[in-house]
């Protein structure tokens, strides 16, 4: 009796389970078969869960004769340049609120959780106002300055937490030993910290990586969109290819997930420092 | 000779002076070029659009930028596409909310018994936290269309609709594109954290309880419950906020459409900058979204706080 | 090596106050212990003598230069945390040789000044591993290494052995008198282990709350504590103290233990007729079972074999008498016997100000 009962609840737990997954892949595997039927088959074949014929035609027209393959570059550039620069100064400023006690504290961190809690649509309107007189709109460099300041604080807060997993007898034995305090910071614990810092660095990509609505705002031309911009206006201009969209939406795919399964062992840290992020 | 024996004593009184002052300033050297970037970037950008809400600033009439008052306030108190969009706000962000964090909950629950492949089941059920906002707006728009998703098919097939339609085009209905859309995107979220909250209530409380003969159900109620009310207030506060702001999706699957049925205010905000250009305006709405929203927050706390104080 | 002269340090945190002047003169080559229970301030004394932790008033000199402004690494000390903080993501020979790499030491200079050091410490089959695959004991060792290497003004210990179960902490001990003994270097060691003080030091400085209590060899804080802290924090078991009143009328100074009880000193003490007082005396130099004509009556509550001797609790006047004896089977349970106090090992101490006065 007792052993039914068990073996019963285990078959409900793994059912259970597999719905879930089911539920989370479901919709990205669509975009795979999408991208693989051929427009022939697109609409007499709707429903079905694999093509008859797949093929790669999509892929090859995006990759070859399409603006795509330009904004997956300003993708990268904008994403990667932005994680580089935000995992920098949180870095530092991580290391100051982990590290030291100080009047200004408080307030730092006040303004910071400031930062988290407003809606960030309230900036659109006045930064390119800011911007466009400085040549900062239509300009990569323009996306990265915003984007970093916006992932800014959350980062701090993550990389705080790494530096307080740090003891702090580390560095005073590195000063005692004749390190500046700054020698110790870069030698003893900036190594010591790698493993949070590339998880601050995914965790930022993936951010800047799916970034939307002021990339919008902020490029107008296809020379400086990235590939949110470029998709959407692939939706809106031309009547949709789905076959040719979804293909790219798979190529947009590849670097967050691989960040994905990168950072995956951070995400409980990741989501407690910038719980209102996301 | 004499000038070193004077400067001496100079030498060793200014020297603590020194000290001390950079010793004083090393945090606010660490933390200093992230503060001015978050002050350039966003404080200052704040103060500027709390002031547009006060001026006629329409990006491309030259003649704008005058001091108008409370204009847009009075505009918006007439503006139906606003009332409506608050409206869907307040249901968008509840039904969201509500079901993220019902499917995160029992997924939790789900994922915090070992068994073999746990890892890989975690990883695929947290993937979706991963992929970009756009591309799942783009995915599941697509999953509603007749022509090329399955959905309608299927919910034809059950006879939940009368005819395989896209259910983002039925003005009755549309908002539940998005929301299913915010869900499949949103679970892991909250499964994460409570997974890591689950995951640190000591086992052997459940083994205590298990002795004393409590069921599933009451070691459920007695020790999960508790230990997790903490970390469900304030996830479930935060992340409401969050999603009342979070406009990409409805920006991408339905723009608000069809006829505002689906518009909310911060996707209101973004339409009125974006397409109209009307950033007074934006402003304006943007400043009534913030109160409320700080207003909520207030509310929270309070009741926080009264409900503290009555344990 | 270099003598270290403190004066008058203090030290406070915002407006709380955590130590009250300290006065205190290391000679060169000299091994001092700071002693005291958890939380008096000895940790913040030694990280003030590092340079790690400002000094709010005072001066501290080493080598006879004041070294307040100086920064811990121009004062060419070396220092072993109690948590050992060993570089995780270097070697044993990477943590030895890191103080002498920033000093720019010739390379040949380097090696041998650790490979001289492991083999003090046996370390040589461990240079290559990397902390997290030493034991406790190990990383111990690891963390005296780095310390001995580039031969410092001063070695400083927080609570070294604290993190060691007991045998092995008794092994270091020995290890660290001996590493003294061969390289003569100025120590001043934190512990909170009266056993480690009397043990290691060539003098203790025995604080409490921020204020140091009595300076002095070992053998000084045992045989004649300054004041009812020492006498009570120094030796276990623990000093017996019964309260009376001091009595020197007709010429034989005497204390009144209550329900007639009446201790004879050796001499008068320096303080009035009918003061209150605190007598102490040594568990292991009360005299149990002998009818002497001062002894007093008592009963037998309580008895701890400790196998190397035992200790009896046994009550007399209305208090808990303990006597330590080598010798077993002294007396049982219940049993009336009598003790007594031998007048030269008799403590007497002024019961409001704590201080010695006999
Ligand atoms: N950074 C600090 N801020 C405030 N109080 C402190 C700080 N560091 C230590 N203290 C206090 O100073 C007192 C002495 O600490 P410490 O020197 O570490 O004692 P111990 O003798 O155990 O080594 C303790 O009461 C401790 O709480
Ligand atoms: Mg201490």
């Amino acid at each position: 009796m007792r052993s039914n009962k068990r073996i019963v609840a285990t078959i409900a737990h793994r059912a259970a389970i597999l719905c879930y997954v089911a539920f989370a892949l479901f919709p990205l595997f669509w975009v795979l078969k999408i991208s693989v039927t051929p427009n022939d088959l697109l609409y007499s074949e709707g429903v079905r869960l694999w093509p008859s014929r797949a093929v790669f035609d999509h892929f090859d027209f995006v990759i070859r004769h399409s603006d795509f393959p330009l904004f997956f570059r300003n993708s990268m550039i904008v994403s990667l340049s932005t994680a580089v620069i935000v995992t920098i100064l949180s870095s530092l400023g991580g290391y100051a609120m982990s590290r030291f006690s100080f009047r200004g504290k408080f307030w730092i961190v006040g303004l910071m959780l400031l930062t988290q809690m407003f809606p960030l649509v309230m900036l659109i309107a006045p930064i390119f106002k800011i911007l466009s007189p400085l040549g900062l709109t239509n300009s990569l460099s323009g996306l990265v300055l915003v984007y970093v300041a916006f992932n800014v604080p959350f980062a701090t807060f993550l990389m705080q937490s790494f530096f307080d997993g740090i003891p702090k007898d580390l560095e005073e034995a590195a000063m005692i030993d004749g390190a500046t305090r700054f020698m110790a910071f870069r030698q003893i614990i900036l190594p010591l910290t790698l493993p949070g810092m590339a998880a601050t660095l995914g965790f930022v990509f993936t951010a800047a990586w799916s970034e939307l609505l002021f990339a919008l705002m902020l490029i107008s031309g296809v020379d400086a969109s990235t590939f949110p911009v470029g998709l959407l206006s692939f939706v809106s201009k031309f009547s949709v290819d789905f076959g040719q969209m979804m293909a790219a939406g798979v190529l947009a795919l590849i670097p967050a997930c691989l960040f994905f399964f990168f950072i995956q062992r951070y995400l409980v840290q990741g989501l407690t420092a910038g719980a209102v992020k996301g | 000779m004499t000038e070193a024996v004077n400067a001496a004593p100079y030498g060793r009184d200014r020297r603590p002076f020194l000290r001390r002052l950079a010793s004083a300033s090393e945090p606010y050297l660490y933390s200093a070029p992230a503060l001015i970037l978050i002050v350039t970037v966003m404080l200052v950008p704040l103060v500027i659009g709390i002031s547009y809400a006060f001026r006629d600033i329409t990006l491309l009439d030259p003649f704008s930028g005058g001091f108008i008052g409370l204009d847009h306030f009075r505009a918006l108190a007439k503006d139906k596409t606003f009332w409506q969009a608050l409206k869907n706000t307040v249901y968008w962000t509840g039904y969201s909310v509500a079901l993220q964090f019902c499917l995160g909950l029992i997924l939790a629950l789900l994922l915090d018994k070992p068994f073999r492949g746990r890892g890989l089941a975690q990883a695929l059920c947290f993937l979706p936290w991963a992929v970009p906002s756009f591309l799942s707006g783009l995915n599941w728009a697509m999953l509603f269309n007749p022509i090329v998703g399955p959905i309608p098919h299927w919910l034809f097939g059950l006879g939940l609709m009368d005819a395989p339609d896209n259910l983002l085009s039925s003005p009755d209905h549309a908002m539940w594109g998005p929301i299913i859309a915010n869900v499949w995107w949103g679970i892991p979220f909250f499964a994460i954290t409570l997974l890591a909250a689950l995951q640190s209530i000591p086992r052997d409380l459940y083994e205590a309880a298990a002795i004393d003969g409590a069921t599933p159900f009451q070691r459920f109620r007695s020790i999960t419950l508790p230990f997790l009310a903490p970390t469900i207030a304030i996830t479930v506060m935060l992340r409401t906020v969050w999603i009342a702001n979070f406009a990409d999706l409805i920006v991408v699957m339905t723009n608000g459409g069809p006829a505002d049925r689906t518009q909310i205010v911060a996707s209101y905000i973004f339409t009125t900058a974006f397409r109209r250009l009307d950033f007074g305006y934006a402003s304006a709405i943007a400043m009534v979204l913030l109160a409320l929203l700080l207003v909520y927050s207030m509310l929270i706390v309070l009741l926080r706080q009264t409900l503290l104080r009555e344990r | 090596m270099a003598s270290i002269d403190i004066k008058d340090v203090r030290k406070a945190y915002g407006s709380v106050k955590i130590l009250h002047g300290v006065d205190l003169t290391i000679q060169d080559g000299e091994f001092v212990v700071l002693v005291g229970p958890s939380g008096c301030g000895k940790s913040t004394l030694l990280r003030m003598i590092a340079g790690l932790e400002d000094i709010s008033a005072g001066e501290i000199k080493i080598g006879g230069k004041r070294v307040n402004e100086l920064d811990p690494k121009d004062r060419d000390i070396a220092m072993v945390f109690q948590s050992y903080a060993l570089y995780p993501h270097m070697t044993v020979a990477g943590n030895m040789s890191y103080s002498l790499r920033l000093r720019k030491t010739a390379k040949e200079k380097i090696a041998s000044a650790i490979s001289g050091a492991a083999e003090k410490l046996s370390l040589t089959p461990l240079m290559e591993r990397r902390p997290k695959a030493l034991s406790g004991g190990q990383r111990q060792r690891v963390a005296m290494g780095r310390a001995i290497v580039r031969s410092p003004k001063a070695f400083l210990f927080d609570e070294p052995l604290s993190n060691l179960d007991a045998r092995l902490r008794e092994h270091m001990r020995g290890e660290i008198k001996k590493l003294h003994q061969d390289l003569g270097a100025t120590s001043i060691y934190v512990t909170h282990d009266q056993i480690e003080a009397m043990t290691l030091a060539d003098r203790i400085v025995a604080m409490n709350a921020g204020i140091v209590q009595q300076v002095g060899s070992p053998l000084d804080l045992y045989d004649r504590p300054a004041n009812l802290f020492v006498a009570g924090f120094m030796g276990s078991p623990a000093m017996n103290m019964f309260e009376g009143t001091y009595r020197a009328t007709d010429g034989a100074p005497r204390v009144e233990l209550g329900q007639g009880v009446t201790v004879a000193l050796a001499g008068p003490a320096s303080t009035a007729d009918g003061a209150r007082v605190t007598l102490g005396i040594r568990p292991e130099h009360v005299v149990v079972g002998k009818n002497e004509p001062e002894s007093i009556p008592a009963q037998i509550d309580l008895v701890e074999p400790t196998g190397f001797g035992t200790i009896l609790h046994a009550n007399a006047f209305g208090s808990d008498v303990k006597a330590f004896s080598l010798e077993r089977g002294l007396a049982a349970r219940g049993d009336t016997v009598s003790v007594s106090f031998p007048v030269e090992r008799i403590h007497l101490f002024d019961t409001t100000t704590g201080s010695r006065i006999g």
